[in-house]
């Protein structure tokens, strides 16, 4: 139980996947103009990268490794991972409107994202079991949506603040990020995972 | 060398599963258009009158979409905002008075020996239920008619009157229940007839 904390407490925040390991900066730069599309992206990819790291987990251990096929996984990964969340995009759309208009063009987005790949691999990496490779994949999702809104959040008070002229726009957004990324070191060594 | 078949043989198969499931659902789960809008549409009661605000019916439906208030058609009145309460999952709530009360349904009629042909209604009328040429004489197509009274005001010689639509036998249905408690004084003036 504790191991499961330290988990979610160690990707959400020691090693948060946006501004720690760098991987999904696209969404994190490009959705975060306002806060309503970030919560949209920050719902879809919690969504995807759940599924993503319980599909990619089952290949992995039920298909590629019974094989000694491990060389494919990258492949593989993608094209469980497209094919789940192009099939569960589908799904929603039928089944529940209202649903599909908060998560809408999001999911496919997000899909092919290097985040969602890169926490596929990283759980082989790290030869976690079953319902770690889901936590892992939880806890990095959490993480994203958390930066994520609070990033949005951030730039929406920039837009309306006094920032001198040469560092108007991506520039501010980027030195910004760039800060936020310096406070997240602060959480080094909290939890050793 | 035979690591390099299976490979090929399990990715071929994977993908092969897969485009199969896609293809399968792409049928199966198929979609047209937008299905909230029209879903909400479909209990509009088409009259294009425009009393909420939007140009017709369809444009209200998707404003519902967008997270309009769902009180604003009086032609549809309380049953559509029950109805549309019910597939939005969102609470009932009493018609906005300020675009309207609910009336009983009415049709328009124009009164044939005193129009000049003017045209002027058949261009206010959004379901193109009127029918008739410069200086000839119009009349409405009953059927079509949606009771909407965008056709009464621009009327140069007021020759057009809302009636109220006759109960037929092919028409008549069963009054709504709770219509009979809120109309007591029916049952009582029938009492006082029979006195008389």
């Amino acid at each position: 139980m504790v191991d499961y904390l330290l988990i979610l407490v160690s990707t959400v925040l020691v090693n948060n996947f946006v501004l720690v390991q760098f991987l999904g900066l696209c969404p994190f730069m490009g959705v975060s103009s306002r806060l309503e599309t970030a919560m949209g992206m920050s719902l879809a990819t919690t969504f995807v990268l759940t599924l993503a790291s319980l599909c990619s987990y089952l290949t992995y251990t039920y298909l590629l490794e019974p094989f000694g096929l491990e060389f494919l996984q990258t492949i593989s990964f993608i094209l469980v991972i497209a094919f789940v969340v192009q099939f569960t995009e589908m799904v929603v759309h039928k089944t529940s409107p209202l649903l599909h208009k908060v998560l809408g063009i999001f999911l496919p987005l997000i899909t092919t994202n290097c985040a969602v790949l890169g926490v596929a691999l990283l759980n082989i990496k790290k030869a976690n079991g079953f319902i770690e490779s889901i936590l892992y994949g939880f806890g990095a999702a959490i993480g994203f949506s958390l930066v994520l809104i609070l990033f949005a959040a951030m730039r929406e008070r920039i837009t309306a603040a006094d920032v001198p002229a040469p560092f108007k726009g991506a520039a501010i957004a980027m030195i910004s990020a760039g800060i936020m990324s310096l406070a997240f070191m602060g959480f080094t060594g909290l939890v050793a995972i | 060398m035979e690591i390099l078949y299976v490979a090929v043989l399990i990715l071929a198969l994977l993908a092969l599963v897969f485009g199969a499931v896609l293809g399968f659902a792409a049928i199966r789960f198929k979609v047209d258009g937008d299905p909230i809008v029209d879903q909400i549409d479909n209990l509009l009661p088409q009259t294009q009158c425009g009393q909420c605000g939007h140009p017709g019916c369809k444009p209200y439906a998707e404003a519902i979409a967008n997270g309009e208030a769902i009180n604003r058609c009086p032609p549809g009145g309380e049953a559509t905002i029950k109805a549309l309460a019910d597939l939005l999952d969102l609470e009932v709530i009493p018609l906005d008075a300020e675009h309207g009360s609910e009336a009983i349904r009415t049709i328009a009629y124009i009164r044939e020996d005193e129009c000049i042909g003017c045209t002027k209604c058949i261009q206010a009328c959004p379901v193109d239920a009127i029918l008739g040429a410069a200086k000839q004489m119009h009349t409405v197509i009953v059927d079509e008619c949606t009771g909407c009274d965008l056709c009464v005001e621009p009327c140069p010689v007021d020759c057009i009157d809302m009636l109220p639509v006759q109960v037929t036998p092919g028409s008549w249905h069963w009054q709504h229940p709770g219509h009979v408690i809120a109309t007591s004084s029916l049952p009582l003036s029938h009492g006082t007839n029979d006195n008389a």
